[in-house]
């Protein structure tokens, strides 16, 4: 089988505005994940324009999009990737120490509600101490943007609550823009807005008139 | 601390065993490396401060007897600083409590004032006194072989008459800070010594007043050495000049330079291994340790961490094991450094020989070993580099492997499923495979290496005393005598054998290249001193013709049919073209043969004879001794058993103290590349053994796949070992060949065996270590990591 051209996103046309709570639904291969590595900065498209603020970030060399990263994009990723050798504050700090205007580790810790598990390292911690230490380290550097992939993917129910609330706080308490990529179309009742992938393409819009709190969602 | 600092260290102490063993292999380099330069560094300090404050010559030359008139006329010549002329005489000592003959070689000191040239460093005691006959200074190395001290006396037999020479003072001289007899091999101390006398007394007892028969000069800065000798030989001829020499020629000066020159090398060839196999192995384990890290790599990027940042990260934590082990190397370099240097201390006599370690050293092997980290890792790292944060997030496709050239080839019913995994996971990644087992073939060549000059020494022992000079003694008239006077020596009680020799001093030339030596006239047909061929068999003597051993053909560039010219610096110092006849094999120095009644034609001499070669009876010796010892005519006797022995006793311990130092590196090299190919392959496959050990294994049985692995590629790196242990042996002679000795490349069974057996142990060592870490695989663990 010689190489075959896939396309992962095709005629994708998506504005995310200040302070919005955006959902990006889709099944797996509907190419979520690269619509959230183009928007953070980790990808560029073959064709078409990027544009952050007045940055066009398809234009951006590596260096740039790096700054783009380190000053103003906060990760979320399905499998945390946490350090493993280093503790949840230092999870935290090696992102702290290369932003501009962070917060205290301690601090975005505590708005986890893991001030008492600063010290423990990773294999110490639970998969959803894991995860909210994951969005302590995003959200440490105040970032404009806060990109989450499948935060809840590999957690159960419970834990997967506990884990969006913390996210929901932080959009609502610092203003960050926040895309979360699922495939669990409960989740999107939490977002101001829903936008559902299929094959690459948008397949819909859609505005929630009123959001759900996460402890209301049920899948 | 940085929080990606701080993971460095913690990375580093979870493969602690792993970057300890490189540590260990940057150490060995390094303390080599350090070991060689700091050596040769302080051995030249010394040397050059001793030259210039005792004022050590420039040229030299032995003659027969001139007036003290011609000094003037040395000095005139352009070029010449400072004269000295002496009256140097070698006489036979009676030692006390000492039966075997000994050799005292006498120097005159000017009765007021130091020697303008060669002046001694007295040691203890005094010097002599003016007009004290019989007082003399004796160098340290045989005042020590013998125990004497100033006070002790000793008789001397000078120009025929027995003399009483009372000890003043012990001294040591830059002349002869590596003290070897005339025509001797090695040096012995207790059989050779050198004296200073008051020129008075020597004037007296040699017959040589107001006449000198021996001159050293210093010369300006630029001088032109060769047009000095020419024009003192010029001035010395008629006064029977035996040819004047440079520093080049001068025994004791070529052997330190040597040893000097040797350092130099040896700084280079060992630490390069050394630090190959470092970088090596630091690359695999980088390698590792990144496809590792690869989904935190990621996440790094993700953060907005430039790849310049995660890319020294990684050469940090290299250079944190590199910096570890150029620390401990240097230590040990110091070290060992030290010792070596104390070590000389026996071979070379200097007023003080302090070890001196440079800043500039420490700093160049510090250097020397990041560079080659880096450079060996820098593959690894620019993965880390370039690793696009994107693709990093999802994990490494699963390997790919193939059936083994030997399934290919349709053999696999031969091999068992275990055997068939460790088969393909060594040919899925050949080169790593093959660095590996070069990496152990190292240890084992670094080990024949290490024995092979045991190998060669013995092997020119065997050679030199066994097959080429079978005599027991040599005895040296004091004037060439006529072939029918010889009867009084040669014919003692206990005397076996005896043949007659002519010596005769001469300068070989051929061109712009000459050299000065002893030609050496032998019996036809000798059965005692024979000149022999590679394959040690004797060498049939031409009855014309010169025979030449091979250095010394190669460095006078002649082959056999060519002329050489002859210049006798004896007698009537005739100039002749001689042809050469033949080459043989000689590792000690350079000497020339011929038919001693060839000799005699081209001296335009009768049959005269200058010593001869005895062999002994081994229970008429004592009385030999004596006899000689009292025997006008004989000017030195020189023994074969005591040169073996003294050679020995010296070389013996050195050579087991480097020896422990080789077996102690190569040990670190197979256990620092077992080890770390061990450690990889668990890292790499501990999910396929934990499965393996869940779907029923026993652990003998996963261990089996993974040591199998280490066992084959040890298998492999043993031959391939010896064949390069063999190729370095071949490298090292070769840096050796020297005019003074060439080492032969021999390595004898028992080192091949040797080398084997360490490297097999430590191998098997290593991998019990790694065997006691897969008994504890948490399979739970394992099976649950996400890789």
């Amino acid at each position: 089988m010689g190489e075959v051209d896939v396309h992962a996103l095709r005629g994708v046309d998506l504005d995310l505005f200040e302070s919005e709570f955006v959902v990006l639904l889709g099944p797996s291969g509907s190419g979520k994940s690269t619509l959230l590595n183009i928007l953070g900065g980790l990808d560029v498209p073959s064709s078409g324009v990027v544009t952050y603020r007045e940055t066009d970030l398809t234009a951006s060399d590596d260096r740039q999009l790096t700054r783009y990263r380190r000053h103003h994009v906060g990760f979320v990723f399905q499998f945390y990737n946490l350090i493993p050798s280093l503790t949840a504050r230092e999870n935290v700090a090696l992102v702290t120490e290369v932003s501009p205007n962070p917060m205290p580790p301690e601090e975005a810790l505590r708005l986890v509600g893991l001030e008492h598990r600063m010290d423990h390292f990773p294999a110490q911690l639970s998969g959803g101490e894991q995860q909210r230490v994951a969005i302590a380290r995003a959200v440490s550097k105040q970032p404009d943007v806060l990109l989450c992939d499948e935060p809840t993917g590999a957690l159960d129910y419970s834990t997967g609550v506990v884990v969006l609330e913390v996210i929901q706080r932080v959009n609502r308490e610092l203003g960050t823009t926040t895309a979360v990529i699922t495939h669990n179309a409960a989740i999107s009742a939490m977002a101001d807005r829903v936008v559902s992938l299929s094959d690459g393409v948008i397949a819909s819009v859609h505005h929630n008139e009123q959001k759900v709190s996460p402890r209301e969602l049920e899948w | 601390m940085r929080a990606l600092d701080r993971k460095l260290f913690r990375d580093l102490s979870q493969m602690k065993g792993q970057a300890l063993a490189i540590a260990l292999v940057v150490a060995s380099g390094i303390a080599m490396f350090v070991l060689a330069l700091s050596a040769q560094h302080s051995l030249k300090r010394t040397l050059d401060a001793y030259y210039e404050r005792y004022r050590f010559a420039h040229v030299f030359t032995q003659l027969k007897r001139a007036p003290r008139s011609l000094e003037g006329r040395l000095a005139e010549i352009p070029g010449v600083a400072s004269v000295q002329t002496r009256v140097v005489f070698d006489v036979n000592l009676d030692v006390p409590d000492y039966a075997e003959p000994a050799i005292g070689h006498l120097i005159s000191v000017p009765e007021r004032g130091e020697p303008r040239l060669n002046n001694y460093h007295l040691r203890s005691g005094r010097a002599v006194e003016p007009g004290r006959d019989g007082e003399v200074l004796v160098s340290e190395a045989f005042a020590e072989a013998h125990g004497l001290v100033s006070g002790d006396s000793l008789v001397a037999i000078l120009n025929g008459r027995r003399k009483k020479l009372e000890i003043v003072g012990i001294a040591l001289s830059p002349e002869y800070i590596y003290q070897i007899g005339p025509g001797d091999i090695f040096p012995d101390n207790r059989r050779f010594g050198v004296f200073w006398m008051g020129l008075k007394p020597m004037e007296a007892a040699f017959d040589m007043d107001g006449a000198f028969n021996n001159i050293t000069l210093s010369l300006m800065p630029g001088a032109n050495v060769d047009e000095v000798l020419r024009r003192l030989d010029n001035l010395t001829e008629p006064y029977g000049g035996q040819g004047a020499f440079g520093r080049r020629d001068h025994v004791s000066h070529t052997f330190i330079s040597d040893e000097i020159r040797q350092l130099g090398t040896m700084a280079m060839i060992v630490p390069t291994i050394f630090l190959a196999v470092a970088a090596f192995l630091l690359n695999v384990v980088l390698t590792r340790l990144i496809s590792t890290q690869r989904e935190q790599i990621a996440a790094i990027k993700a953060f907005g961490y430039t790849h310049l940042e995660v890319g020294l990260h990684y050469v940090k934590l290299v250079l944190l094991i590199v910096f570890v082990g150029s620390l401990l190397g240097t230590a040990l370099g110091a070290w060992m450094g030290q010792n070596l240097t104390q070590m000389y201390g026996t071979f070379y006599r200097f007023p003080v020989l302090n070890y001196d370690l440079q800043a500039r050293v420490v700093v160049l092997a510090v250097f020397v070993g990041a560079a080659a980290a880096v450079a060996g890792t820098l593959v690894a790292v620019r993965r880390a580099v370039i690793l696009p944060p994107a693709e990093a997030m999802r994990p490494e496709p699963p390997a790919s492997y193939r059936p083994t050239v030997i399934e290919r080839l349709g053999l696999q019913q031969f091999l068992a499923q275990p055997a068939r995994m460790i088969l393909r996971h060594l040919e899925r990644q050949p080169i790593k495979s093959l660095l590996s087992s070069t990496g152990i073939a190292m240890s084992v060549a670094i080990l024949i290496v290490g024995r092979f000059s045991a190998d060669s020494l013995g092997y020119i022992l065997d050679a030199q005393f066994n097959i080429a000079q079978r005599q027991d003694i040599t005895v040296t008239y004091v004037e060439p005598r006529s072939a029918s006077a010889t009867y009084a020596t040669t014919h003692l009680p206990g005397v076996l054998r005896a043949e007659r020799f002519r010596a005769v001093p001469v300068r070989l030339r051929n061109g712009h290249r000459d050299r000065r030596l002893g030609l050496m006239g032998l019996e036809p047909e000798p059965e005692l001193m024979r000149p022999m061929d590679e394959q040690l068999q004797p060498v049939e003597l031409p009855p014309d013709g010169l025979m030449l051993s091979e250095k010394l053909a190669e460095v006078l560039d002649v082959e056999p049919g060519e002329k050489l010219v002859v210049e006798a610096l004896e007698g009537s110092r005739p100039v002749r073209d001689v042809p050469v006849a033949g080459v043989f094999s000689e590792f000690l120095g350079m000497s020339a043969y011929m038919n001693i009644h060839a000799l005699n034609s081209v001296m335009r001499e009768g049959p005269t004879v200058s010593g001869a070669f005895l062999s002994a009876d081994e229970n008429h010796l004592k009385t030999l001794y004596a006899q000689l010892k009292e025997t006008p005519q004989v000017a030195g006797v020189s023994l074969k058993n005591a040169a073996i022995r003294s050679f020995q006793e010296t070389v013996a311990e050195n050579m087991l103290r480097m020896q422990a130092f080789n077996v102690f590196f190569a040990v670190v090299i197979a256990f620092g590349v077992v080890y770390n190919s061990a450690r990889i392959a668990l890292s790499e496959r501990s999910r396929e053994l934990a499965t393996l050990r869940v779907v029923g294994m026993t652990r003998a049985e996963i261990s089996f796949i993974l040591l199998g692995e280490l066992a084959v590629l040890t298998a492999i790196a043993i031959p391939l070992g010896l064949l390069l242990g063999y190729g370095l042996v071949v490298l090292v002679s070769s840096t050796l060949d020297t005019e003074l000795y060439r080492i032969p490349v021999v390595v004898s069974p028992p080192t091949y065996a040797f080398a084997a057996a360490v490297v097999i142990i430590a191998a098997f060592l290593s991998g019990l270590v790694v065997r006691r870490r897969l008994d504890h695989l948490d399979l739970v663990a394992v099976l649950k990591t996400r890789e």
